[in-house]
């Protein structure tokens, strides 16, 4: 069970695996996600299900190596198993026909934006695709995301890929376009879904973010990823992890996800010398 | 009346000043003379009351002959007769508000330390042999799926597969035990023996199913589709927040999620294990349950120099066990009576700096048949803190009742349960434990479970509704 059958390198510290897990592909729906554990030891967190085969019983994970487990889990390779996988988890994404719907991905977001992008293409909405991150190595998925899309705009900060700038300058433009825009989705560092959400403020075009708060269960039992949303206290694992992004304290979300900073740090460091430690044993 | 002593027979326990800094366990259990002296207590009385006190009736005088007599093996067979999970029950149970309230001696003296003796015999299972397996009936050929692994799903489990059906356990979580292994902290219920108590039940037959969201990875209707029935134990999982201003600033926890970071994800062992925790130097907990000494006795632990309960009323209103507040004091946890938050403050990182209460006054009882308190106006007062837990209480997790046309529920959101047999509004779903009662105890959710598994049993046989 749980068992990686393909893994792929997607970018710079970005790798996709293609997990054996019959049980959640069968009802994993786009905007879901799941929450793993890679060993006794290991935290518990949320990854998103960027995509899945109910056929092949599998479902697909994309991680960014940011901290501990992360990087951890790139060490796994095809054969081995995730010891824990849990979900599907979240309030599916709300899918329909609204029209024009625009779909920005930041970094590591454009692999939970991409199952979404697919739902919404296939709802027969007319998919606006704005994917960016900071440079060329940090993008990925630009075909993928293309095939879903009648229309792909690449953003990099350093303009190494795509026109130069942030995904908001490339919004901005097609608002000022006078293109219709029925609705956006947008998933990426909470700093980007709250520019997205500025941005579309004004106009008034219902925005959609989608938070990835710190969870410990993902189930409703712990009340670690509280969000506040529309003045109110709402839990991103089961209220979410969509909600309107105008009514989202994004200020808020981006405090909490520094609460562990310094321990994660520490987790980091720990990590370097056991895993060097025991490269070392390997080596004797 | 035979000459008695007077007291309970001692047990040994770590000193409050050496317990709070480590997270073993805090009593360290009768030796067998110990054991054998307390069990010589016991009046045996013909009438027992002792066992009409205990809710899964378990047959107190004759395990305690047993003990007596030193026959330990044939003690821990009548203890399993009725209860599967002694060293769990002997360790958390309020004994004083069941069995040990009612005991005859209970009148003159100190009750028999029931509860001390059902843990020692558990115990003594566990060292001395390995735990036999009864003879099991023919099998029916019925399939029970049971959602959720806390007290009432492993009764549940233990006492269908001793009636022949096959019993599938589904656990959320990665690790069964549910509030056995998230919520009750190490030093008051080691892990090691929740696992033993599971593995057992697993020796009886008993599938454990972990990682597996009912309402999401299955539906309880899709589960009807392969099981002839199916019981909710998922207990209340919700954590209840206050809504007070400054609330969502960091350093600001749900018991839930202190607990669950420190006793499910060990995340007092950090770095060792992943998880992290705040740990905190000045720790408040709000609220005055078994669940909030746990927190605050977690703090200590964790290395705060002040560990202060925030609680509405006074200590006489307290739900916690006295036993629990007891050692809570003992170890130097401070308490703040007729005190109320009524907003957090936060510095310019958002991470909490101080908790803002007001001053309470008991007024006249609520329905609860406790003094309300009620707020005296204008006195609010700061306190310094940069950790809280909130451990006002919770509710049934909504994820099955949303997820289960035609299950009724309450407003207050648990399921709608006969309280005799557990029949709720959905046809082949039962329901026993906090799901149905909102938060209580242990043992109160085992006795919901046998009676439930009792119920069960009947509509396998019968079929009818």
């Amino acid at each position: 069970m749980n068992k990686i059958i393909e893994k792929i390198v997607l970018s710079k510290d970005v790798k996709q695996y293609i997990v054996e897990c019959s049980a959640i592909a069968q009802k994993a729906l786009a905007g879901q996600f799941v929450v793993i554990r890679i060993c006794e030891t290991g935290e518990r967190i949320p990854l998103t299900i960027a995509d899945s085969d109910k056929a092949e019983g599998t479902i697909t994970l994309i991680v960014q190596e940011v901290g501990k487990t992360t990087r951890q889990m790139g060490f796994l390779e095809v054969g081995d198993s995730i010891l824990d996988i849990a979900g599907p988890l979240g309030t599916p994404s709300e899918i329909e026909h609204f029209g024009t719907v625009v779909m920005i991905g930041g970094g590591i977001g454009i692999a939970p934006l991409y199952p979404i992008t697919k739902a919404m293409k296939a709802a027969g909405n007319k998919v606006i695709s704005i994917i960016g991150a900071r440079c060329a190595d940090l993008l990925f998925y630009q075909d993928l995301m293309a095939a879903q899309s009648d229309m792909i705009i690449e953003t990099t900060d350093d303009g190494t890929c795509g026109r130069q700038g942030f995904v908001t300058d490339a919004l901005s433009e097609l608002i000022e376009s006078g293109e219709r825009i029925d609705r956006v989705v947008a998933i990426g560092p909470a700093i980007m879904m709250k520019m997205v959400a500025e941005t579309t403020r004004p106009h008034g075009i219902p925005t959609i973010a989608s938070l990835n708060s710190i969870m410990v269960d993902g189930t409703g039992m712990c009340g670690a990823c509280r969000v506040e949303v529309g003045g109110e206290t709402k839990f991103a694992c089961v209220d979410g992890p969509d909600f309107d992004a105008h009514a989202v304290n994004f200020d808020l979300l981006i405090q909490r996800l520094a609460m562990y900073l310094p321990e994660e740090k520490i987790a980091d460091e720990h990590f370097c010398r056991c895993s060097s430690a025991k490269e070392g044993e390997k080596n004797a | 009346m035979p000459k008695v002593a007077p007291k309970k027979t001692p047990m040994p326990e770590q000193s409050a000043e050496v317990r709070k800094k480590n997270f073993d366990e805090v009593p360290l259990g009768y030796s067998e003379d110990m054991a054998v002296a307390e069990a010589e207590r016991c009046l045996q009385c013909k009438n027992k009351p002792c066992v009409a006190g205990c809710p899964v009736e378990i047959d107190i005088p004759a395990f305690i002959k047993k003990i007596a007599e030193r026959d330990f093996e044939a003690s821990i067979r009548i203890m399993k007769e009725k209860n599967l999970l002694p060293a769990v029950c002997g360790r958390v149970c309020p004994q004083e508000e069941q069995c040990e309230k009612v005991c005859v001696l209970a009148n003159k003296f100190e009750p028999v330390g029931i509860g001390r003796l059902e843990r020692f015999i558990a115990d003594w299972e566990a060292g001395h042999m390995t735990a036999e397996v009864p003879e099991l009936p023919l099998a029916t050929g019925k399939k029970v799926a049971v959602v959720g692994s806390g007290p009432a799903g492993l009764i549940v489990a233990g006492d269908l597969v001793q009636m022949g059906h096959s019993a599938t356990i589904f656990e959320a979580l990665h690790e069964p035990g549910g509030v056995l292994v998230y919520g009750i902290p190490e030093f008051r219920l080691p892990k090691e023996i929740v696992f033993r108590e599971v593995d057992y039940l697993k020796k009886l037959g008993v599938e454990v199913i972990t990682n597996f969201v009912v309402g999401r990875t299955r539906t309880v209707d899709e589960l009807l589709e392969e099981f002839d029935a199916v019981f909710l134990g998922t207990g209340a999982g919700l954590p209840w927040f206050m809504f007070v201003p400054g609330e969502n600033s960091m350093g600001v926890y749900s018991a839930n999620e202190y607990l669950t970071r420190s006793n499910l994800m060990k995340a007092y062992k950090f770095p060792e294990y992943d998880t992290p925790i705040a740990k905190g130097k000045r720790v408040a907990t709000v609220g005055g349950g078994n669940v909030a000494m746990d927190a605050a006795r977690t703090a200590l632990r964790l290395g705060a120099d002040e560990s202060i309960v925030i609680y509405r009323r006074s200590r006489e209103e307290m739900p916690a066990r006295d036993e629990e507040i007891e050692r809570a004091e003992e170890e130097g946890v401070k308490f703040q009576f007729l005190t109320n938050p009524v907003a957090y403050h936060a510095d310019g990182n958002g991470w909490v700096t101080d908790v803002e209460c007001i001053r309470m006054e008991l007024g006249a009882p609520d329905a609860s048949g406790r003094r309300r308190p009620v707020e005296i106006p204008d006195s609010n007062f700061k306190t310094p803190i940069d950790t809280v837990v909130v451990a006002i209480g919770n509710s049934p997790n909504p994820l099955i009742a949303q997820t289960t046309p035609g299950l009724k529920t309450t407003r207050w959101g648990t399921v709608e349960a006969d309280p005799e047999t557990g029949r709720t509004s959905k046809k082949g779903v039962f329901a026993g434990g906090d799901i149905v009662t909102g938060a209580a105890t242990v043992i109160l959710a085992m006795g919901a479970a046998r009676l439930s598994a009792r119920s069960i049993d009947e509509y396998l046989k019968t079929g009818t509704w």
